[in-house]
């Protein structure tokens, strides 16, 4: 009921056009309206209390519309474009015309009148600031998941016959993103011969291109800490790259960088060219690494995608180490470079 | 008056009963009489009409062809039931939530008070698991519309259905009226495809341009690559997931509308998908377009017409004795509804085969005025002046392609804007993406005038808006801002107030823009006082889009893109009518 007074009272306002466009008398209008003002007493839309209740806007009236007059040799002008636009050749050249004419600016002053949101003068104000709430998180605000297994695979080697994984996944929204990577190779019936771990805090810095820093952990051959600062993304020709620096709890540098290009064949045939290359400041001697191109890997992977979360594929890769590394593993009676053939698996979630 | 209206009832039920899908012995047999489950909600659906009517929302199965899965069904279908109504009336809607979610519904098209206007969060507090929301508000208007869910996802799992008001007076130019609700069901979780959408692998597109296939050079192919953009971006969300429907039914169930053949047909086309736009035709048999959005216009005769999400078109058939197809084939081509118009029953029209995958071009990069300073209309869809653009000069043009200077102050530059159209064009007189070549009659917007003449008035403002996006992180906004960092900064208008407002277009893919409790009148050239009323325009890809609003519903009301993705991805803004009859306490 005391809403109903309280509505009655508002539309005694606007029926008094210098109150309405009075900003200040408005807010301070909080306690119930004088009775002799409730009943409306307009001629339109003169309501019963019970239409009130259960329309509560039904009871008011409409503020008095401020008319703006336009200029004269505006309106002169508008009144003979009206007659040319019967000519559609001519539509785009008239509607720019008008374009120009119309002022922008910001809206005028009564638009920024009232409480910040409409319905919290009707409904429950709390009840209205949980569904906004909600609303921010159903609205651009949304966080999702995924994981992408980009190679999981079986190499056919010169020596030993090897399995490699290259799994990543993300949560977060679209521009602040936990990223999580791990890669690592093994003998296959052997052990585990190479694997990390990332963990990186991913934030949009452009369109296209992620910043990730944090930490990345290697399990084999040595347990190493490194911390990680990266960008990752998508370059022009539609290239995934993903280049990183990271220096060891030993203050060693190096760096990686991975560039993939997805080519569509078919709808569901993709040839795949993918380059790595490991970059290292120093000579890393207990890890068989020398100043330089440590590691070069380019490899082609054609995939078919019975659905694109399912992939297998297969693929031909050359991997050479250069420099420095390259004698050492010379040195060690072995050949830097050589040719992999593998069948894998690319997946996602 | 009343046979009249009887009849058009009549008419409905004929065509239901000859659906062969007992679609209309539901109405009527209880499902557990034809040894169904209760929660299997039904395809199509049936009708609701008085001063007070109850609909209940729960969760159900359906299935379609074969594909099934889950549903939020209104009144145990899905579509949910046909309300129809009288203008002039007024109307009690209690909406009551069987969900263990919060719910709601928007009564898309309608003119009424903002409180009931079913928007969480704008309008209302939404509809929690059990509670009952009544809306009432008087009918002003009368035409063809339709209500959704306004709550999550919901849309997308059937929460939807159409709304037909008929006119205070008889319209004696048809003598059979047909609802067509054209939409798309799928057996996903809508919240497994927003991810999907989020993770960047275009995962629904499987009509990618290939090495081989299509006719780009390779100077082309090398551009829309180093702008790391993909030209059949047409959909987001395909036929891979999607199976297309009319009225509930998906091509497999064999919809089947009945006519004698002489009849003159209203068909009330309704776009009430969550991401499709369609081509509609009927081939062999011409159509009237009478009305656009529930607004009468001018008689116009085309072929075929494109419609947006959201948006309805009303058109008047009169097809001769046989069956005849009708198609409502995605603008992606990747799939189609289809019924048939038979003149005899259980006679099946043979629909069409599906055409080739359009291709985006520089136009729809906003390079519209690039080449013939955007005056040359008749070579807009294909100007894709492959020599004008030799491979030196991609660096330049790979610049221009998000030339943020270009953007007025008004548009954040962020991670959420990939692109900027460099010289966006007005393209009111387009057809829609894929109908700019075929050789038959085309609706456009141009071809639009309002039959009733609206007040001569010039508007006192402009205003510009700019959608904006970026396809690999899946983000939409309006000048950059997600809806989810301005619900507190509405777009603001004065009680009363025109405005010109100005949508133009930065990013490639087409946004049928829709603004509540409002109709604007569409900048086409119509001239001033027959510039179409519309609740919701296409804006094309790279491209702008004018309308005339006279703010005078006020409260606050949503604004958003129809694409359910993209409005899940933040390309909403509250947009508020002021001063508002009530104020705070």
């Amino acid at each position: 009921m005391m809403r109903v007074v309280l509505l009655a009272g508002v539309a005694a306002l606007f029926a008094v056009p210098a109150a309405a466009q009075d900003h200040s008398g408005h807010t301070g209008h909080t306690g119930p309206a004088p009775e002799e003002q409730a009943p409306p007493q307009t001629e339109e839309e003169a309501a019963t209390p019970t239409e009130a209740q259960a329309n509560p806007l039904g009871t008011l009236r409409r503020p008095a519309p401020p008319r703006v007059v336009p200029q004269t040799h505006q309106a002169m002008d508008h009144s003979q474009m009206d007659h040319s636009t019967m000519d559609h050749s001519a539509m785009d050249h008239e509607a720019m015309n008008h374009g120009t004419d119309v002022p922008s600016g910001p809206p005028p002053a009564r638009a920024f009148e009232g409480p910040l949101h409409a319905a919290d003068a009707i409904f429950d104000p709390q009840r209205m600031a949980r569904a906004r709430a909600y609303s921010r998180v159903t609205h651009g605000n949304a966080r999702y998941a995924t994981i992408l297994a980009e190679r999981l695979e079986a190499r056919i080697t010169s020596g030993e016959d090897a399995y490699l994984w290259d799994v990543s996944g993300w949560y977060g929204t679209p521009t602040q993103r936990i990223v999580f990577k791990t890669e690592g190779e093994g003998e296959i019936g052997g052990g585990i011969e190479d694997a990390e771990v990332q963990l990186l805090w991913g934030h949009a810095i452009g369109p296209w291109f992620d910043l990730q820093a944090g930490v990345r952990l290697d399990v084999e051959p040595d347990t190493a800490a490194y911390l990680a600062l990266g960008v990752a993304g998508l370059a022009p020709y539609m290239i995934h790259l993903d280049a990183a620096a990271f220096v060891s709890d030993n203050g060693e540098l190096t760096a990686r960088v991975e560039a993939e290009h997805d080519m569509r064949l078919t709808q569901r045939m993709v040839l795949q060219p993918r380059i790595e290359f490991e970059l290292s400041a120093q000579d890393i001697p207990e890890r068989g690494i020398g100043a330089g191109l440590p590691k070069v890997e380019a490899g082609l992977r054609l995939r078919y995608e019975f659905v694109p979360e399912f992939a297998p594929y297969v693929g031909i890769e050359y991997e050479t180490a250069t420099g420095r590394t390259a004698e050492i593993i010379r040195a060690a009676g072995e050949d830097p470079g050589g040719v992999n053939f593998m069948i894998g698996l690319r997946t996602f979630f | 008056m009343k046979t009249y209206f009887s009849c058009m009832i009549t008419s409905r039920r004929k065509f239901l009963a000859g659906s062969g899908l007992l679609a209309a012995s539901g109405l009527a047999v209880p499902a557990w009489a034809r040894g169904q489950s209760l929660t299997h909600a039904r395809n199509g659906f049936g009708e609701v009409s008085g001063e007070v009517i109850d609909l209940s929302i729960r969760d159900h199965h359906f299935s379609t062809g074969g594909r099934s899965g889950h549903a939020f069904a209104v009144n145990g279908t899905v579509p949910g039931p046909l309300i129809r109504l009288r203008e002039g009336q007024d109307v009690t809607l209690n909406v009551t939530n069987h969900l263990s979610e919060d719910s709601s519904i928007h009564w898309h098209g309608l003119l009424l008070p903002f409180q009931f206007d079913g928007v969480p969060g704008i309008s209302f507090p939404g509809i929690a698991p059990g509670e009952t929301f009544q809306y009432r508000f008087p009918i002003r208007q009368n035409g063809t519309y339709w209500w959704h869910s306004h709550s999550g996802l919901q849309e997308q799992a059937g929460h939807y259905g159409p709304l037909v008001i008929d006119a205070a007076e008889p319209d004696p130019r048809y003598d059979r009226d047909y609802v067509v609700l054209l939409s798309e069901f799928t057996p996903r979780h809508p919240h497994d495809i927003a991810r999907l959408l989020a993770t960047g692998e275009h995962y629904f597109n499987r009509q990618m341009q290939t090495v081989t296939d299509g006719a780009m050079s390779m100077e082309d192919r090398l551009m829309w690559g180093a702008m790391r953009m993909n030209p059949r971006d047409i959909a987001d969300v395909t036929g891979a997931t999607y199976t297309y429907l009319i009225n509930g039914h998906g091509p497999a169930d064999d919809l089947e509308f009945a006519f004698e053949p002489g009849e003159r047909i209203r068909l009330r086309i309704i776009n009430g998908s969550a991401m499709s736009f369609f081509n509609v035709r009927i081939p062999g048999v011409p159509m009237t377009v009478i009305a656009a959005d529930g607004q009468y216009v001018d008689d116009v005769e085309v072929d075929e017409f494109q419609i947006g999400t959201a948006e309805t078109y009303d058109v008047i058939v009169t097809p001769p004795a046989g069956a005849h197809a009708l198609v409502a084939e995605a603008m992606d081509r990747s799939g189609m509804g289809i019924a048939s118009l038979s003149s005899r029953p259980g006679q099946r029209a043979t629909p069409p085969a599906l055409r080739e995958t359009p291709t985006l071009t520089m136009v729809d990069m906003g390079m519209g005025g690039m080449d013939h300073g955007g005056m040359d209309h008749s070579a807009m869809g294909h100007a894709m002046p492959a020599q004008d653009t030799p491979a030196q000069d991609m660096p330049a043009m790979e610049h221009s392609m998000r030339d943020t200077s270009l953007l007025p102050a008004s548009v954040e530059v962020n991670a959420g804007v990939d692109m900027v159209s460099a010289m966006p064009m007005d393209r009111m007189d387009f057809p829609g993406l894929g109908l700019d070549n075929v050789p038959h009659r085309v609706l456009r917007y141009t071809d639009l005038k309002a039959k009733r003449a609206n007040p001569h008035r010039m508007p006192e403002r402009q205003l510009e808006i700019h959608l904006t996006g970026n396809m690999e992180r899946y983000m939409w906004s309006f000048d950059g801002k997600q809806f989810s960092a301005v619900t507190d900064d509405p777009i603001r208008f004065g009680y009363d107030e025109r405005v010109r407002v100005k949508l133009v277009n930065d990013t490639m893919m087409a946004h049928p823009i829709h603004l509540h409790g409002h109709f604007f009148e569409l900048v086409n050239g119509a001239g001033m006082m027959n510039q179409p009323l519309k609740h919701t325009v296409v804006v094309q890809p790279g491209s702008t889009a004018t309308f005339d609003l006279t703010a005078n519903e006020p409260g606050d009301w949503a604004f958003h893109c129809h694409l359910l993705y993209h409005m899940h991805a933040g390309m909403m803004q509250t947009v508020t009518v002021r001063p508002f009859p009530v104020d705070g306490e």
